[in-house]
């Protein structure tokens, strides 16, 4: 086998003509660097490569790629990006969305991707927030969140969207955040590495409408005692001096975080990312409190399985194989088939 | 004994029983029988909603009306010759559709108490008045089926089942049709089952051979072929006619196929029939959505494949906001909408017309598309490469509104010369189309045909975003200028206004007419039934019908305001009648019917004679 060639992009390579319009400030900005910066990795042409997105801040993200891309309508980014994925087996497709544009008006095409394993790499920007439309809650606001569609505070309860994903049948599950750009890239890298559909979590800063959502990951005071994170193979132990580890009570059915010290070694789980069985990862989904606290980052979820693309275009090969006949003659054959009758 | 035979030159026989009966396989099993003979046909099926509504009752009731002469027809016939009733309540349900004199042959095992009951029978027809003046033929259908199966090794429910196939025995012995092709189909249905094959074979032999002795049948029938153009011909039903266009578009442009659809009905069936053709490259996706379904077809196009999406009125609501999107978008997108009878759920199984606002309006802001219509279930092939045609052509989405009449209704199909189908084929963008030499713009246009280059992902040097919002001219990017905007909204109108599409054909044999029909889609075989009663009678009318509804042909106009007065037949409320009156200023009559089922050519003809008295 030969060696790929080696394109020599650069993060450069992928920034398009387009002057990036997101507010100063906004989480989105260190997100798109971020990926500028990882897209040579891929060693794929930039033609081959196709953003898509759907309405919201972060779906302006394919006019700042100087890749192929669309800007598509609210929610339907997945739909739109199977279309293209099944029958473009060539290409790298990759889904830019946010929480409201994921987890609300497309809730049913996000589940339905995942659940067909389609070759997408979904990247959704988690800020809790509309921001687009000016600061109404969002499926992944708190409870009680005071916006201006809820003066007095929102009634309902807000989705896990890994949780939800990972219902949904994903084989491929992690979380990152804006401000971690190596985390970020090593998330990305995974993702791009999986066939089938890769679901990206990113919590993102709105620094207008939801500013500091997730401080307390960020800050140097308390990321290291908040997050946890995940590294396939390693146990998992995290806060500033480790004093904090994941466990299984016996006859729970969950996770739980315990004190490192008082913890037997070998109680502590081991994190494996290829679990079959997805209540382990989310088990690990469920483990933040609302105060952000025992945030696992990384991957939760990687499994094989085939992807929807793969099958299809089995199948679709499989019935070509059979074919000796032009597609004309092909095609003769199958408009006189069944009962005929000639006129002389 | 030897039969008297008669010759008739047209007859029209309606199947009717319980859903679970067998009504639709047995029609189109007469109704292939009687293509191999050479008659002209034409088909309308007539089920419920409900796939086993309670036995025995009325909305239960599923008919298949076929109506086949020695010339050329243009509908299933307004009343049936013949009824087959296999119960009360197929009786009931369709007695008042049957002129006097009529031949009834029904199932005497099953008008039993019960079941007269459920229908609301008090005494049952057979014994009482109520069939007074019709040509009655009782028959004991569920008992001779068993009887004749004692000896096959089936059980008793299944040769009860088979009574079906005893009943089109029956009539092929009537009407002397050629039964090979239905002894092969047993054998192709029932390939796994052998006894299966030998059984409902017995019982069509039993129902054949019924005929043959019984006196009750003094008459058999004949019905000479009809001249047609010489030519190998199939019976096609407009749903699998739309499905095979499709898969054609596909070889004639030499792109994949894909569809995505939502199961709805009336349309599901060409979601079937695509799904089966995977060997011509054609990739159906069964979406989680109506919107998903469009939504996947246009990605699939951007992607340069031909992107459809099938569905009925409800469906073309939950798609509108993508299609707005593909005509933003400019690329190629194949909408079918089976229209059926609304608003909402409607009546599923039934037709109706009431789409055409849906197609020619139905999107937020000015989003012209291009909108065609099948006149008949064979033309339903043409009127699928034709959309393909212009979808393709120039970038922008068709919406193809068959309607339930013509896709589940049947006729004999020429079949054409595949060389002789329309070359299909496009060029995608392959190199920067900038002055510079380098730049690519993906809104600069083809000056003929107002298309932009369809520049599919994987193209080298060509890469470029696109999306809903407002786009400026040539370098599609994003753009508020209101200059702009006002010119991409006039020229996305214009791009559909100025698609070339043949003139309207106007059949006007007397040449002095002074009335003209004019319609759309399904309506043209009532219609040019009913015109052609009345020229038989002496009378003058002319017929144009309409396969573009969007744009309009440029004679339109000219050929409307040359007659006295234009009458516009639809299965709505008015919606051509409006256009041609904003559009045109042509004081229509518009002539409404919302049944759920065809005009009869003889309402038509009706209507139409009281117009020609007043001009």
């Amino acid at each position: 086998m030969s060696e790929p060639i080696a394109l020599k992009l650069t993060a450069k390579d992928f920034k398009s003509d387009q002057e990036v319009r997101w507010c100063p400030g906004c989480g989105d900005y260190a997100i798109l660097a971020a990926v500028q910066g990882f897209m040579p990795e891929l060693n794929i042409p930039r033609e081959r490569i196709v953003f898509i997105s759907g309405i919201g801040c972060s779906s302006r993200f394919p006019y700042y790629m100087n890749t192929y891309g669309m800007h598509s309508i609210h929610g339907r980014a997945p739909a739109i990006a199977t279309g293209l994925s099944a029958t473009r087996p060539d290409l790298s497709v990759w889904v830019v969305t946010g929480d409201g544009d994921a987890l609300s008006i497309g809730g049913n095409h996000l589940i339905h991707a995942l659940r067909r394993n389609v070759n997408l790499k979904i990247l959704l920007f988690n800020n809790r927030i509309y921001g687009l439309t000016k600061g109404q809650y969002s499926p992944t606001s708190e409870v009680g969140k005071i916006t201006k569609s809820t003066p007095v505070g929102s009634a309902d309860a807000p989705f896990n969207p890994l949780s939800l994903a990972l219902g949904a049948e994903a084989t491929f599950v992690a979380r990152t955040i804006d401000s971690d750009r190596k985390h970020l890239q090593s998330v990305l890298r995974a993702a791009a590495e999986h066939e089938g559909s890769a679901f990206v979590e990113i919590y993102q800063n709105c620094n207008i409408f939801n500013d500091g959502a997730f401080d307390q990951l960020k800050e140097h005071e308390t990321r290291d005692d908040y997050l946890i994170r995940l590294e396939h193979g390693q146990p998992i132990t995290f806060g500033k001096d480790g004093q904090f580890c994941v466990v299984h009570p016996p006859g729970g059915f969950g996770l739980e975080v315990r004190e490192t010290a008082t913890t037997r070694p070998e109680e502590i789980v081991v994190h494996d990312a290829n679990v079959t069985d997805p209540a382990y990862a989310f088990a690990l989904s469920r483990l933040p409190g609302l105060d952000l606290r025992n945030t696992p980052i990384g991957v939760f979820r990687a499994v094989q399985r085939p992807s929807y693309d793969n099958v299809v275009r089995t199948q679709l090969d499989a019935a070509r194989a059979e074919v000796t006949e032009t597609p004309e003659q092909q095609l003769a054959g199958l408009l006189s088939s069944g009962d005929t009758w000639t006129i002389l | 004994m030897s039969k008297q035979i008669r010759q008739l030159d047209r007859v029209v026989i309606r199947f009717a029983g319980d859903s679970g009966d067998g009504m639709q396989l047995t029609g189109d099993r007469f109704t292939s029988e009687t293509a191999q003979l050479g008659n002209d046909i034409s088909t309308l099926p007539n089920f419920p909603a409900e796939i086993r509504a309670p036995a025995g009752t009325l909305p239960g009731v599923s008919s298949f009306q076929v109506h086949f002469a020695d010339y050329d027809i243009l509908t299933p016939g307004d009343a049936p010759n013949v009824l087959v009733a296999m119960n009360p309540a197929a009786l009931k349900a369709n007695l008042v559709d049957l002129p006097r004199g009529a031949d009834i042959i029904v199932n005497t095992d099953e008008f039993t108490k019960r079941n007269l009951a459920k229908v609301g029978y008090q005494v049952s027809p057979l014994e009482d008045d109520t069939l007074a003046g019709y040509a009655v033929h009782p028959v004991a259908l569920t008992s001779m089926t068993i009887g004749a199966l004692a000896d096959q090794d089936v059980s008793k429910k299944d040769a009860e089942r088979a009574k079906n196939m005893f009943a089109l025995g029956l009539l092929s012995w009537m009407y002397s049709r050629p039964y090979e092709s239905t002894l092969r189909f047993l054998e192709r249905k029932f390939a796994r089952r052998p006894e299966l094959v030998a059984a409902n074979v017995a019982a069509f032999r039993a129902g054949w051979n019924f005929g043959e002795t019984t006196e009750d049948f003094a008459v058999r029938y004949e019905v000479k072929p009809a001249q047609m153009p010489p030519g190998t011909y199939r019976n096609i039903t407009g749903n699998a006619a739309l499905s095979l266009g499709l898969v054609a578009a596909g070889v004639r442009s030499g792109l994949p196929v894909f569809l995505g659809a939502y199961p709805i009905t009336p349309a599901s069936d060409i979601l079937h029939e695509l799904s089966k053709h995977k060997k011509f490259g054609v990739l159906t996706m069964q979406a989680e959505d109506e919107i998903a379904a469009v939504g996947a077809a246009l990605g699939a196009s951007y992607g340069g494949a031909l992107g459809i999406t099938t569905t009925s009125g409800p469906g073309v609501a939950l798609k509108s906001e993508t299609i707005s999107l593909a005509v933003a978008l400019e690329l190629p997108l194949v909408i079918v909408d089976v229209q059926r009878a609304g608003p909402s759920t409607g009546m599923p199984t039934k037709t109706e017309q009431a789409d055409l606002n849906l197609a020619l309006y139905g999107r937020h802001g000015e989003a012209p598309v291009a909108v065609i219509a099948p006149k008949s279930p064979a033309d339903c092939f043409y009127a699928a490469l034709e959309a393909a045609r212009i979808a393709l052509t120039y970038r922008t989405p068709v919406i193809l509104l068959s309607d339930n009449y013509v896709a589940n209704g049947s006729e004999p199909w020429l079949l054409p010369d595949v060389d002789s189908l329309p070359d299909l084929r496009v060029e995608f963008a392959s190199a920067p189309n900038g002055e510079d030499g380098t730049t690519f713009l993906p809104y600069l246009r083809d000056p003929e045909t107002l298309a932009r280059p369809w520049a599919i992902p994987g193209t080298p040097g060509l890469e470029h975003r696109i999306g809903g919002l407002e786009k400026a001219d040539k370098t599609g990017d994003i753009s508020y200028d209101p200059a702009n905007h006002d010119f991409m909204v006039r020229t996305r109108a214009a791009r559909i206004e100025t698609i070339p599409v043949p003139d309207v054909e106007v059949e006007d044999p007397d040449g002095d007419a002074r009335v003209l029909v004019l319609g759309w889609g399904s309506t043209y075989g009532p219609i040019g039934a009913a015109c052609r009663g009345l020229r038989q009678r002496g009378l003058s009318v002319a017929q144009a019908h309409l396969r573009h509804l969007a744009p309009m042909p440029a004679n339109l106009g000219a050929v409307l305001r040359s007659y006295d007065r234009v009458v516009i037949p639809e299965m709505n409320l008015g919606q051509l009648a409006h256009v041609i009156r904003a559009r045109y200023l042509v004081d229509a009559i518009g002539y409404n019917q919302v049944r759920g089922l065809p005009f009869t050519a003889a309402e038509l003809e009706t209507m139409l004679e009281e117009v020609l008295k007043n001009v």
